[in-house]
């Protein structure tokens, strides 16, 4: 089973990212679940919500305490929110920024994680482009199925057609389009640089 | 068709199915999805001539709904929480007057403090209004139970309740399959009172009984609830044949062979125990679990009969009665009288507290090593409730409690879980 927890706050798509991974795992042929942490739902607070992805039926209902993935949607909740609890040694996190890792501050914490794989992706900057506003959830969903595998480029599309009908889904499948690229290229750019 | 969606949403689409003719609703999280999912339908004609009725509370909802169904309407509202408390004397009403009224309760925590999220505290404080109650594990049996519910609670002319945990199920995506509407045709007939409103063959539905016939007529919905213990099982196998799946069963055993020790529960929190038991039988514990799927009525025999050779049932439920312990263990107890079983009370998920399957297998271990305190709560911050019963003990004026807590815990959010 692979538990993927999605920060980030109110108003920034951060439930709709985790039904995307859902439906998309849901059109591989997988089982899936997603749910969310409900607080007071205001704009800008913190929110969290989870996605569990397996090959057989999913039964538990608690939260995920020990993810394997962490999807960061807002950087400015590095400083706020313990969004690497709990996360498995070997796991990987993908955050929304355009800067370095040195630049945020985090270039210390992987170097004491050596298992742990760390990646960037200027998801907003993408959202911003195509959609005149920078939501980023189809973007991070892209490019966790392009850093991971779990889920396929044609789910993540099928999934974004189905929860954004019309335009709407177009645009947010280019989105989706130019940050799966974006990612697959800057994987095999680390990779090429670690071998 | 299987398709990948929020339990609201799947729960809106079989209630469409069950083809209601009056829907009367006043939105409270987390009901809120289901009935906003049911108006569009309604609105966009695809549940026939179906009446949506926006009314100005909880109270008027079933109200309306009594009005409604007296008539002869198949009628459905959904709350939750503090909108089922402010219904509760029209859902005395509905029962005593023998309305078959479907009701979805999103189950939600209780006030004050307030909180909305997930426990059983609101359908636990109405399980003696005269409902049948049935409890969803997953979507899917959520989606199943409605259809269920609706053949059941007309055949007996009883209200029902499917509830399904707040957010936990009504706010999750996962596969669930809603039964096309050829195959709720099939199962669920149109709806044929036993007693109707009609001008041109008068009755009083709601006669004032005194003493001389009180007790007669409360007895009568007692019977009913007797009668439903033959029912659901009965009408959930129909069910089986028409959607292909497993329904109506009154408990609902897992790994139970040759097991020393049963988990009971009732509802979402039967997927995370199903884990735990596996864990524990893999460690060599011989526990295994046994879901209540229907709490009104309560089914003592069935429930006798699958746990009989047991030596311990942990009840892990998520209420507490205060100045009591477990409304549910309590009715256990009663079951289970005679025979040599040890029945030990887990409170636990008030108020939306995660139950992590560790806790769960941490507390059965105990329970087998040295028996649990009674009643148990599950992962309970002890340090916190000592350090504010000794500053209460040291002033008068300790100050509101709920306020105290929550500067020992911090607000919710800023921490992960």
């Amino acid at each position: 089973m692979i538990q993927v927890r999605v920060h980030g706050r109110g108003g920034q798509g951060i439930v709709t990212a985790a039904e995307l991974l859902s439906m998309a795992a849901f059109y591989d042929g997988k089982y899936a679940q997603a749910f969310p942490t409900f607080g007071s739902e205001r704009m800008g607070a913190p929110v969290t919500a989870f996605c569990r992805i397996d090959d057989k039926p999913i039964r538990s209902r608690e939260p995920i305490s020990e993810p394997d993935v962490v999807l960061i949607q807002d950087p400015t909740l590095l400083h706020q929110v313990d969004v690497f609890g709990g996360l498995n040694p070997k796991g990987l996190v993908l955050i929304n920024t355009a800067r370095t890792l040195e630049e945020l501050g985090l270039a210390e914490l992987c170097a004491q994680h050596p298992q742990m794989r760390m990646y960037t992706l200027p998801a907003s900057d993408i959202a911003l482009k195509h959609l005149g506003r920078p939501l980023a959830n189809a973007a991070m969903v892209a490019g966790f199925a392009a850093v991971t595998g779990v889920i396929s480029r044609q789910a993540v599309e099928q999934a974004i057609a189905r929860r954004f009908p019309g335009r709407l889904g177009e645009l947010n499948a280019a989105v989706a389009d130019e940050a799966f690229d974006w990612m697959a290229a800057a994987k095999e750019e680390m990779a090429g640089r670690s071998s | 068709m299987k398709q990948q969606i929020e339990g609201s949403q799947a729960i809106a689409q079989i209630v469409a199915r069950c083809r209601p003719e009056v829907i009367a609703a006043y939105p409270i999280s987390p009901q809120t999805h289901i009935v906003e999912a049911l108006a569009r339908l309604v609105k966009a004609g695809e549940i026939g001539r179906c009446q949506y009725l926006n009314v100005e509370s909880e109270f008027a909802a079933l109200s309306a709904l009594i009005g409604a169904s007296a008539t002869g309407a198949r009628a459905y509202t959904a709350t939750t929480s503090q909108g089922l408390l402010f219904m509760a004397e029209a859902v005395y009403n509905a029962a005593g007057l023998g309305l078959p009224i479907v009701m979805t309760i999103a189950n939600r925590a209780l006030g004050a403090p307030i909180n909305i999220w997930n426990d059983h505290s609101d359908s636990m404080a109405l399980r003696d209004a005269g409902w049948i109650q049935f409890y969803a594990e997953d979507n899917q049996e959520a989606v199943d139970l409605h259809a269920l519910a609706f053949r059941v609670a007309e055949e007996l002319s009883c209200p029902a309740m499917v509830c399904v945990d707040g957010y936990v199920l009504t706010h999750a995506y996962e596969p669930v399959d809603v039964p096309e509407q050829a195959d709720v045709d099939a199962y669920l007939p149109p709806y044929e009172p036993v007693q109707v409103l009609d001008p041109d063959d008068p009755v009083t539905i709601g006669a004032m009984v005194g003493p001389e016939a009180y007790a007669e007529v409360r007895y009568l919905m007692h019977h009913k609830h007797i009668k439903a213990l033959e029912a659901i099982p009965r009408l959930g196998t129909e069910l089986s044949e028409q959607f292909g799946r497993p329904s109506g069963r009154l408990v609902d055993p897992y790994r139970i062979e040759e097991a020393d020790t049963v988990i009971l529960a009732l509802g979402s929190v039967n997927g995370t125990i199903k884990d735990a038991v596996d864990d524990l039988r893999d460690e060599g514990w011989p526990v295994g679990a046994v879901k209540l799927g229907v709490y009104r009525p309560f089914p003592a025999h069935a429930l006798r009969r699958v746990v009989q050779d047991a030596k311990r049932v942990i009840v892990v439920e998520k209420d507490l009665a205060i100045g009591h312990g477990g409304i549910v263990s309590s009715e256990v107890k009663m079951a289970l009288k005679g025979l040599p079983i040890v029945v030990e009370t887990v409170i636990a998920g008030l108020g939306g507290r995660p139950i992590p399957k560790a806790s769960i297998v941490r507390t059965v271990k105990a329970a087998f090593l040295e028996g649990l305190e009674e009643p148990h709560f599950l992962d309970l911050k002890w340090e916190v409730v000592n350090k504010e019963l000794r500053r209460q003990e040291e002033r008068r004026r300790s100050g509101p409690t709920a306020a105290n807590i929550l500067r020992e815990t911090g607000p919710f959010g800023v921490r992960v879980l």
